[in-house]
């Protein structure tokens, strides 16, 4: 079983982001997947600085993917799909698709490509379609559940890749409005970077008090996180190859370590009561809840 | 330019062919479409009877069938593909590349509309849907700008339809799990959203609370009107704050800049709400056909009609209407 560490949601000073995955590449993450996935104007690194990052990790024999922004409106945007898209092949880096345009860009040059959550597969038709394309590893829909996820991969070819989020805060929806602008009161064209001083996103609650969503500039996420870990033998056993986890600080890294003992000794990993997670889609019920 | 309308019930449709729609859409009466609310939609009958009205006036018709397939149950996604094919619709509206797939392989003569569910926001993205499927129209999402319609319209990878009225999605259609995050259920799977079944309405003392799914969307007082728990124009806590943190209730209204989406190449306006009264589609439909019929006469003098606007502004949410992306007061 793989374990995959997701692209970092957030906007984290450069250095930060450096220190993290100099951590990162004394993990147990056999795969890393880097990136700017949100905002095209969160520039703390560019293209360069990523590859160097990859360099690092690929040389602590890690295996490097780099994720492609999800919304994509701007010619400017496209403009940088494609770079990304040539720097990323030139190197041999398998590039995470994130919106259809990617897709189309790396299917046209021949070039194998992953495809992240927001490509909606639902189906294993749906993932044919791409498989013929050059779809080599996926991730499935955050709301699908076990039984459909399943369902999809039955009589799935070998050699594809089922990544599957275990943990982490989940991407629900995206806008082109800037959540994290509109709360400070500002214009998202003079966002002054506020997203900088919220490393972990926006907590927003109910009036009553339960928390309902984390605000990242143009994503909603998951009020509270994504923990799946405990049922990686279950994943395991219909046909996910990959168990992904997403970063919300250094803490993350605990986690992975705690899944790769459970990992390494083939046994079942208990539930954390200390963290306020959930697990609904899983198990087809409201995602927001704990099973 | 086309007016594309909706219609939940034969009754909408007939008020939508008889108001002056080019094209009327419709749904099938189960999870195939992103309006499954329970009494609306049509059957085979219905969708015949539909039909036979639509050419009698000249009328196209269009069946969206815009959820994503479910896994393991697949097979009522391609029967409803058979049935939009046998029916003789002039268009089919979907989403899913599985459900693309199989019409695009079994019925290369029927005419697929990418739905604004796939979520396809760049030329790109077009591409992809053009060169694969064959597609010949795409509905834009309601997160671009109109400069951005601009130059998704300009690059001319295909004819591009935009809503011009109606229910205002603030996320990108087709990428949101907030519904299904709160209730299990979503547009993309089960063609609704914030669905009526969890909703709950409480007094608590002075205050009208409600809720879906137990959570607390908002809460009004005496004097303020209380409106549909959908959850993403709900009043939240932030920052210490207590405020519509994603979106106030709003209705979307492009009337204003209807000139510019004629020049800018737009090939159709849709109108939303086949959740809606067949008065609501008799009315709405009506403004906009006068609307468009007077830009088409004159584009350059074209002004909305105060009379218009009134009718828009009564059928919109929270009575309050917005240019939303297109002109983007935030950005």
């Amino acid at each position: 079983m793989e374990l995959t560490l997701g692209p970092i949601p957030y906007f984290w000073e450069k250095q930060t982001v450096i220190d993290f995955y100099a951590q990162v590449a004394e993990s147990p993450f056999d795969t890393v997947v880097l990136g700017e996935t949100v905002c095209s104007k969160r520039r703390q690194l560019n293209r360069r600085d990523w590859l160097e990052i990859a360099q690092v990790l690929r040389q602590h024999g890690k295996q490097v993917l780099m994720a492609t922004l999800a919304l994509i409106e701007a010619e400017s945007e496209l403009g940088a799909l494609r770079a990304l898209c040539q720097e990323a092949s030139e190197l041999g880096i398998l590039v995470e698709a994130n919106d259809y345009a990617a897709v189309h860009l790396l299917s046209s040059a021949g070039l194998p490509f992953a495809g992240g959550a927001s490509l909606n597969l639902y189906n294993a038709n749906s993932l044919k379609v791409l498989r013929d394309m050059g779809l080599v590893r996926w991730q499935p829909p955050l709301e699908a559940s076990r039984d459909q996820i399943a369902s999809i991969l039955e009589g799935q070819p070998e050699g594809l890749c089922t990544d599957l989020m275990v943990w982490g805060f989940m991407t629900l929806a995206y806008s082109a409005r800037c959540y994290t602008a509109r709360v400070h009161g500002v214009a998202k064209d003079e966002c002054g970077f506020v997203c900088l001083q919220h490393p972990q996103g926006l907590k927003a609650a109910s009036q009553d008090g339960t928390e309902l969503f984390t605000l990242n500039g143009i994503q909603t996420q998951s009020g509270r996180p994504l923990d799946l870990r405990g049922i990686w033998q279950e994943a395991r056993a219909i046909g996910v190859s990959s168990l992904r986890l997403t970063a919300d600080g250094p803490a993350a890294l605990d986690r992975v370590r705690e899944l790769k003992r459970a990992i390494d000794g083939d046994i079942p990993l208990g539930p954390n009561t200390r963290l306020n997670t959930c697990n609904g889609y899983w198990h087809r019920i409201a995602g927001m809840a704990s099973a | 330019m086309e007016l594309v309308c909706p219609a939940g019930s034969l009754p909408a449709f007939e008020q939508a062919v008889n108001h002056g729609a080019d094209a009327v859409y419709i749904g099938f009466r189960d999870s195939t479409n992103a309006r499954a609310f329970a009494g609306l939609n049509f059957d085979d009958e219905r969708a015949a009877k539909a039909l036979a009205l639509a050419r009698a006036r000249g009328v196209k018709l269009f069946v969206a069938l815009n959820t994503y397939a479910e896994s393991g149950n697949t097979a009522r996604w391609y029967d409803a593909v058979d049935r939009v094919a046998a029916l003789g619709a002039d268009a089919l509206i979907a989403a899913d590349l599985g459900v693309l797939d199989y019409a695009s392989r079994h019925y290369p003569d029927l005419a697929l509309h990418l739905s604004v569910q796939g979520s396809a926001t760049n030329y790109e993205a077009l591409d992809f849907y053009v060169r694969r499927f064959g597609i010949r129209r795409a509905v834009l999402p309601r997160v671009l700008s109109l400069k951005q319609v601009r130059q998704v319209a300009a690059s001319g990878r295909v004819d591009v339809e935009v809503f011009g009225f109606g229910s205002l999605c603030i996320m990108a259609e087709g990428r949101c799990y907030l519904s299904s995050y709160m209730t299990g259920e979503s547009p993309n799977q089960q063609g609704v959203c914030s669905p009526a079944r969890f909703v709950e309405w409480r007094q608590s003392g002075a205050q009208m609370e409600s809720r879906l799914n137990g959570v607390v969307i908002d809460r009004f007082g005496p004097d303020e009107k209380a409106g549909y728990p959908t959850l993403c124009k709900g009043r939240f806590e932030c920052q210490g704050q207590t405020s519509h943190v994603l979106e106030e209730p709003t209705s979307l209204n492009t009337m204003a800049i209807l000139p510019d989406l004629l020049a800018a190449g737009v090939k159709a306006i849709k109108l939303e709400g086949r959740q809606r009264s067949p008065a609501y589609v008799g009315q709405v439909v009506s403004v906009w056909r006068q609307a468009i019929d007077r830009l088409k006469k004159d584009p350059a003098g074209f002004r909305p009609d105060p009379h218009w606007m009134a009718v828009l502004q009564g059928f919109s949410e929270g009575s309050q209407t917005t240019l939303g992306p297109y002109d983007r007061p935030w950005q």
